[in-house]
């Protein structure tokens, strides 16, 4: 993947040319217990083991933190080209890197739309420059977004930033035929159908999830089965073309045993929930505060229940953040004025621990395998998502689960303010960060 | 009492009496040849009003000005709201002016409570969206007390009396705030509408439903029209004004299977012939005129005790 080739400048820059001994980590992966060296020379992860030594290398002391192979999300809004007061390409892959992400997919409603080849390589030339961390743009499946004519789909894959995952998100691909097109054609290269999946009919208006708190509030409900009904019938195309589709932001109980169903058969689908919707509900909303507002809605406990479940075991192949930063008046007014979305890359890991692994449902080596295995696989993004073993690339992100939870700042690399988690104590510090062997982060900080 | 009032369940059995024992004394000034009292003089009322209410801005102009209250009449309609000022700015301005109370009608469920974040003096929700309309709750459980109980009820709550709510729940800040309010004084609520006029959770709330409308007239103490809005029906919640009407309107045939007692209350604007029949909404039943009268009372009631006013003169003796 191109993408893999890394940056020309900045902390990524291909190799670097400093070599890291990383003493007494933990590594995540299956099989590997107790803690061990990594030495990291020339982009690679050289040596794994035991009393490694290096006199040329930087010796980082990981006692106590576990090493993470680099966290890929699959759902950025980076809003480079065209919002660029909410977040910019180098902002949020500063972001990204602090949240110990070495890839990110961005996603394609940007102003213009990510739906040529020129946008998306500009994106991908963004990232290249600003180098925190990958960045792989996301193309649009219909032009503009608009939801009527197949964006030039083949265009955009055999472009420089070689598109692999499309997705019309922060819209749905309701009409059921363009979806089957999207799916089929996509198969000449590989790709993967990333749907926003919600019927636009009966989310007509709908600010919150339809239950007991809408009813309450006054706020027009969205019904969970706009979601449920849009991921069945995908899930059906998707087995009858025999195409990959991805599911995005699964918010819902049923949404999560349908694609439960669906994998039961074999069909290749996959699916994302994000981290907010393994931790917050509906109920925060009844102060009326625009910064738990997002799509889908916040729903209730059961559903958070029930995707946790799902995510432990396996239904549900991994956390994708969907990051979406708005500048402060998009959420400084009422309710059904804001807009949509929450930031989530500095704080995915942290809430992963919290609850994931804090609640007995997931151990490390599964936090590895739904944040960086699985996204990168279905991402079709090499030279990202492999556990860490010699001769791996060096993308790796050292984290301490010990750090006693700290209360969420607003104030982040992100040039927005809208996380949902302000002020929650959440455990865990992303320490470090690693790019082809060079850090992005160190001591919790931008190197 | 809390501060502000933006919701009916801000108000404990304890607040919603003592506001409608105030609104009894304050009603015997109406009777008065000087209606007017000194108790809010020095204090300023604005009322911020994004969505036109005519009735409501002058129910409550009405109340602050017999309070002696200053009063800032401020519409949304060409002014800098209409020229893409955020409610957050006209919050702040607000603020700057000084401004005691603030009165505020708005399209979107929850301005009242955003607002409430960003001024310092007290928020009087006069109708947020499809949320709450708490001071139309008090007026329409005031008439119902003078009505029903006897010596007007001064002290007493709503306790047993049954009361059917009927029409458009699901987009009501009227029936939000009278289920809360009625319910905390201890009326009965019934809910009569089609089932795609509720909202889907309904069953949590402290009332019970029925989708027939006939076989809860004849256990009706009171019985509570909504207005139906006529584009409820391009999006498919009923079938025909018509087909409405003849299920859930009040005609005087309906009426006639009230109890002798029974009262008809409307918070306004009334669609004669859709939810209610003209022979029903002027006949003696009805006290939609007097729920108008008792708008003012029960609006200065809640001011004055918002707005913690001098002692009024014994208008009681």
């Amino acid at each position: 993947m191109t993408a893999g080739n890394g940056p020309t400048t900045g902390p990524g820059a291909a190799g670097g040319r400093t070599s890291w001994l990383i003493r007494g980590v933990e590594v995540a992966g299956p099989g590997q217990r107790g803690s061990t060296d990594l030495l990291l020379a020339g982009g690679t992860i050289t040596a794994i083991g035991s009393g490694l030594s290096d006199a040329g290398a930087q010796v980082l002391d990981a006692v106590g933190l576990i090493a993470l192979p680099g966290l890929v999300d699959l759902h950025t809004h980076l809003r480079e080209p065209g919002r660029e007061d909410a977040e910019t390409v180098e902002t949020g892959t500063r972001a990204a890197a602090l949240g110990g992400f070495t890839a990110v997919h961005a996603m394609a409603n940007t102003e213009p739309v990510a739906d040529t080849a020129g946008v998306v390589e500009q994106v991908w030339r963004l990232g290249r420059a600003a180098g925190y961390c990958d960045v792989q743009p996301v193309g649009a499946v219909t032009v503009g977004l608009a939801g009527t004519r197949l964006a030039e789909l083949g265009t955009m894959a055999d472009s420089a930033a070689r598109v692999r995952v499309f997705s019309d998100d922060g819209r749905c691909v309701a009409d059921p035929l363009l979806m089957r097109r999207a799916l089929e054609y996509v198969k000449a290269f590989d790709g993967v159908i990333a749907q926003h999946a919600q019927d636009p009919r009966l989310t007509e208006g709908a600010q919150l999830n339809e239950g007991e708190i809408s009813g309450r509030l006054g706020l027009a409900g969205w019904p969970a089965v706009a979601e449920e009904a849009i991921i069945a019938r995908d899930c059906l195309l998707a087995a009858h073309v025999g195409s990959a589709l991805h599911v995005c932001h699964v918010s819902t109980a049923g949404s999560a045993e349908i694609i439960r169903w669906a994998k039961s058969k074999g069909w290749p689908v996959t699916a994302e929930v994000t981290p907010h919707h393994l931790l917050l509900t509906d109920e925060l909303a009844v102060g009326y505060d625009p910064v738990f507002k997002v799509n889908p809605p916040l729903r209730t406990a059961s559903d958070v229940a029930e995707l946790r479940r799902a995510l432990a075991d396996g239904t549900i192949d991994c956390v994708a953040t969907d990051h979406a930063p708005h500048p402060v008046e998009a959420k400084e007014t009422e309710w059904s004025e804001a807009a949509f979305g929450m930031t989530g890359l500095e704080t995915a890991l942290r809430v992963v621990q919290h609850a994931m692994v804090n609640t007995g449902l997931l151990d490390w080596p599964g936090v590895a395998d739904r944040m960086s295995v699985r996204p990168a696989r279905i991402g079709r993004l090499t030279g990202h998502g492999a556990l860490l073993a010699a001769g791996g690339p060096a993308n790796l992100t050292l984290y301490d689960p010990a750090a006693p939870a700290e209360p969420v700042s607003t104030a982040g690399a992100s040039k927005s303010r809208n996380t949902p988690f302000a002020g929650m104590p959440l455990p865990g510090r992303v320490v470090a960060t690693f790019l082809r062997g060079t850090p992005s982060v160190l001591d919790g900080k931008l190197a | 009492m809390k501060r502000h009032l933006i919701s009916a369940a801000d108000l404990s059995r304890g607040d919603a009496l003592l506001i409608l024992d105030t609104a009894e004394e304050l009603a015997s000034l109406a009777d008065r040849p000087i209606k007017k009292l000194p108790t809010l003089r020095g204090r300023t009322v604005v009322n911020l009003f994004f969505e036109d209410s005519t009735r409501t801005r002058i129910s409550f102009e009405a109340a602050a000005k017999r309070l002696s209250a200053d009063v800032i009449n401020f519409s949304a309609k060409g002014s800098s709201v209409a020229k893409g000022e955020s409610l957050k700015d006209t919050a702040l301005t607000l603020e700057a002016m000084g401004a005691d109370a603030v009165v505020i009608r708005h399209s979107a469920s929850g301005a009242a409570h955003r607002l409430a974040g960003w001024v310092r003096g007290s928020v009087v929700n006069a109708g947020d969206g499809t949320h709450e309309h708490p001071t139309q709750a008090l007026l329409d459980a005031f008439t119902i007390r003078r009505r029903l109980r006897a010596t007007a009820g001064r002290g007493s709550g709503l306790d047993g009396i049954r009361v059917t709510i009927v029409g458009d729940v699901l987009h009501s800040r009227v029936a939000r705030s009278n289920v809360l309010l009625l319910s905390i004084l201890g009326a009965e609520v019934t809910l009569a509408a089609p089932p795609t006029l509720l909202p889907l959770a309904v069953d949590t709330w402290p009332c019970a439903v029925s989708y027939d409308l006939d076989t809860e007239l004849p256990k009706s103490d009171v019985v509570m029209m909504l207005r139906v809005q006529q584009e409820r029906m391009t999006a498919a919640y009923f079938p025909s004004v018509r087909e409405y009407s003849r299920r859930y309107g009040l005609d005087a045939a309906r009426m006639a299977r009230l109890p002798d007692h029974a009262i008809v209350m409307h918070p306004g604007p009334m669609n004669r012939g859709v939810e209610i029949a003209a022979e029903v909404a002027d006949s003696a039943r009805s006290m939609i005129v007097e729920q108008v009268a008792n708008g003012v009372t029960t609006r200065m009631a809640v001011l004055y005790l918002l707005l913690g006013g001098t002692e009024f003169p014994a208008v009681a003796s």
